[in-house]
């Protein structure tokens, strides 16, 4: 393909003070160790190269360019042709830093463990001495301030993350979690030092920086969970084509980034690449593989005339189009706008712990002034006010209502990804267990996602193999590939949007349309292809998107769970009916754009459904975004994977599969709140009344973080799905 | 007591090593790739070439 030869991308290549170039690229295909080092390895032995590290976590390629050297068309060629494709990212995002935040909740989870590790060094002779054992005041006051040395640099380093959080989310009027949490660390510290300074036995060091290290635990693995989410429309972006090859009127054809492009402009686009922007054709014909933005499984004939669309991939004749719409009014960009849209209005939903936490905050804020207040009423004096208005938010710091959430959902998640469903958030879970109604796309998700030729005698398929090996057409390759390896046809003429010509066994023959043929066909089918030598009768095959296997039992199992489902595809009604019935799905809608996805799902939500959207194609793509909860197969493109939630590998039972493990996830995070508030009404009134010591508070966060923690791992035990 | 006096600091000395050599491992960006180290501690061929340090991206 020489078009690839005169790219122009140094518009993806960062160069700084000494003109050393940085480039990121995002590599797909790249599955173990042995592509990791072809990957670097195909990277560095280009020249003008000076480094390549690929991380395989995140599949993003960074390399380091000589000062005033090295061409980043190259690399993307070099790296395509190893059977790697790869996309350069936008400089200016692609050089962002990465995960920061996790970087920092690490450091932060490794101190307070260092800290309630050390701590517990001097505390814990404390307790013995709480029950007589011989330890005068002297040594308790070395403990304590050995101990306050320790936890109040830790305390304060390890809170960092609740109180800015607390912080904020004061400055907008809200109390969140981390509100109750940043005033009791902060108000237990205060307490333990005046009462080392006047030699109490009340000092909490050891039970700040605890219940800091517990918290940041639940906090840790609810990041990684969000994380892998983030990418969304920055990938979809990505995967548009970068460049367009822009034809002067001087006649001579031109690279040109494709934000550059001019509506007017001519444009041309030689077979295997995708088109740039939204455009009309005015020279040439070719077949458009539409599957990326419509789910059309049938290749569509492009003439002079027809309108395409931007993505829409050029696979067999060279195309002189004329461009109707830049780069960011085209379907695409539409499409990555929509699909922002979607993820807003779905980051409005409030999560379990968050409708906890305002409950939780009021009652327990009140319960610590009720307490400061009628203590000191009821003549015990401030400090002994004080100290027990403390006790009631250090043993009611929601030190398990941190954990009730993330712990259940890392387990739910885990058991999920053995499964083979890959889930992106905790929320994500949360939002799946409520699912009343799963809309399903049809191309790639009901059905494989490509041709299968159907009842075709072995005979017929031997005699038309040598051509269909030859052409590109996706048809022709299911009919080769159904054939296996043998002869090619000779003297190879591709007519596109025709079909093949060429010679076998000395024989001029030709595959294709029944046109083409020389035919009359009645039917003049997309999914049909007719062979023939010239001028004797013609055979004809047929193809068809065949079902998955377990689609229909996916769907029973849906219905028997009370789930409404319905199919909704770009594709034309008989293809869409056929798999919905064989699917036994009665309700399904055929024709759609992806606008109208969206504007299905909207309807469906407006009327009080809950709706799960499962589907694989770009068209899918704002549809995943916006629904309740959605997933695509690990076959979907990248942009439908990043908008999903849930990406799952293997048959359609992963959707109900997935649905039973959110919603037996939900029942545990629900007991754990349960359990939460049982603490809590005896735990409380207990710090009320002056009943907690140290050791007691140590013991009583710690058991029940443990009980909720045991709790969230009888998800792990217990029977696998069906 | 006096050895306590000595043990004690000693061994939040130890716990500080520890914590210092986490955070090192955190700023090398250690923990950026675990699948592609997994990978890379098997393969002489990887450990080539002359960006073998941490990346420091």
């Amino acid at each position: 393909m020489n078009a690839l030869a005169a790219r122009d991308l140094s518009a993806f290549v960062a160069r700084d003070a000494d003109a050393r170039g940085r480039l990121e690229l995002l590599v797909t295909g790249a599955r173990c160790g042995a592509c990791l080092a072809k990957i670097e390895k195909t990277a560095r032995e280009l020249s003008g190269v000076e480094a390549a590290r690929f991380n395989l976590t995140t599949g993003k390629l960074a390399v380091t360019l000589s000062p005033k050297a090295g061409d980043a068309a190259t690399i993307v060629d070099a790296l395509t042709a190893a059977g790697y494709p790869a996309t350069p990212f936008d400089p200016a995002q692609a050089i962002e830093k990465e995960d920061k935040e996790g970087r920092d909740l690490a450091l932060a989870l490794g101190v307070a463990g260092f800290g309630a590790g050390n701590v517990m060094m001097f505390t814990v002779p404390v307790w013995a001495g709480l029950f007589g054992q011989e330890l005068d005041g002297t040594t308790r006051e070395i403990m304590y301030w050995f101990a306050a040395a320790i936890a109040t640099p830790c305390a304060l380093f390890a809170g960092m993350p609740f109180f800015r959080s607390a912080w904020s989310s004061l400055r907008r009027g809200k109390a969140n979690m981390d509100v109750p949490i940043s005033i009791g660390v902060i108000l237990t510290l205060i307490v333990s030092f005046s009462e080392t300074f006047q030699k109490g036995e009340h000092a909490y060091f050891d039970a700040a920086v605890t219940l800091l290290f517990l918290l940041l635990i639940g906090r840790y693995l609810d990041h990684k969970l969000r994380l892998r989410a983030r990418s969304a429309a920055r990938d979809l972006l990505a995967l548009q084509v970068p460049s367009a090859t822009r034809l002067g009127a001087d006649g001579l054809e031109r690279t040109v980034p494709v934000r550059d492009v001019e509506v007017g402009d001519r444009l041309v686009v030689v077979p295997g690449d995708r088109i740039p922007v939204d455009a009309v054709v005015e020279e040439g014909a070719s077949d458009l593989d539409n599957a990326l933005i419509s789910g059309e499984t049938a290749a569509t004939l492009a003439r002079p005339g027809t309108r395409t669309h931007a993505g829409a991939l050029n696979l067999s004749g060279r195309l002189v189009l004329r461009a109707v719409a830049r780069s960011e009014d085209s379907a695409v960009a539409a499409i990555a706008r929509l699909m922002e849209a979607g993820a807003q209005s779905r980051s409005a939903y409030v999560r379990l712990a968050d409708k906890a936490a305002a409950l939780y905050v009021p009652i327990v804020h009140t319960l610590a002034v009720l307490t400061f207040a009628g203590v000191w009423a009821v003549g015990l004096g401030p400090r002994e006010a004080l100290l027990r208005a403390a006790a009631v938010l250090i043993i009611t710091c929601p030190c398990a209502l941190g954990l009730a959430v993330p712990a259940v959902q890392i387990v739910a998640s885990g058991r999920l990804f053995r499964r083979g469903v890959l889930v992106k958030s905790g929320a994500a879970l949360e939002r799946l267990a409520e699912i009343t109604h799963v809309v399903f796309d049809k191309t790639g998700v009901l059905t494989e996602g490509r041709p299968r030729l159907i009842d075709a005698p072995a005979a017929d398929i031997a005699l038309a193999a040598p051509l269909a090996r030859a052409s590109r057409h996706p048809l022709a390759r299911s009919l080769a590939e159904a054939a296996g390896c043998g002869e090619v046809a000779t003297d190879i003429v591709e007519v596109a949007g025709m079909g093949v010509e060429g010679v076998i066994d000395g024989r001029k023959a030709r595959l294709g349309r029944a046109s083409f043929v020389g035919v009359e066909s009645s039917a003049a089918s997309e999914t049909e292809l007719w062979f023939g030598y010239e001028g004797e009768t013609s055979i004809r095959f047929a193809f068809q998107d065949s079902l998955r296997e377990d689609a229909r039992a996916a769907v029973a199992a849906l219905q028997d769970m009370g789930v409404w489902v319905e199919v909704v595809s770009g594709d034309v009604p008989g293809p869409v009916q056929a798999a919905a019935m064989r699917a036994g799905i009665h309700r399904w809608t055929a024709g759609v754009t992806p606008f109208d996805k969206v504007t299905i799902v909207e309807r469906l939500q407006a009327s009080g459904r809950k709706v799960l959207m499962v589907g694989d194609g770009l068209n899918d793509a704002a549809a995943l975004a916006k629904a309740h909860a959605s997933m695509a197969p690990g076959s979907a493109v990248d942009a439908s994977q990043n908008a999903a939630d849930l990406v799952f590998s293997g048959g359609l039972m992963a959707v109900p599969d997935a649905i039973t493990v959110a919603r037996k996830a939900r029942r545990r995070v629900l007991e754990n709140f349960a359990f939460s508030a049982l603490y809590n009404m005896v735990a409380a009134p207990a710090a009320m009344f002056g009943l907690i010591n140290p050791f007691v508070a140590a013991l009583a966060m710690s058991g029940s973080s443990l009980v909720v923690i045991l709790n969230a791992m009888r998800m792990g035990l217990g029977r696998r799905a069906t | 007591m006096n050895i306590f006096l000595l043990l004690a600091p000693f061994s939040v000395l130890l716990g500080l090593t520890g914590l210092v050599a986490f955070w090192w491992t955190l700023r090398a960006g250690q923990y950026d790739d675990p699948q592609g180290d997994a990978a890379r501690i098997l393969d002489d061929h990887l450990r080539e070439g002359p960006d073998d340090e941490p990346d420091q991206a």
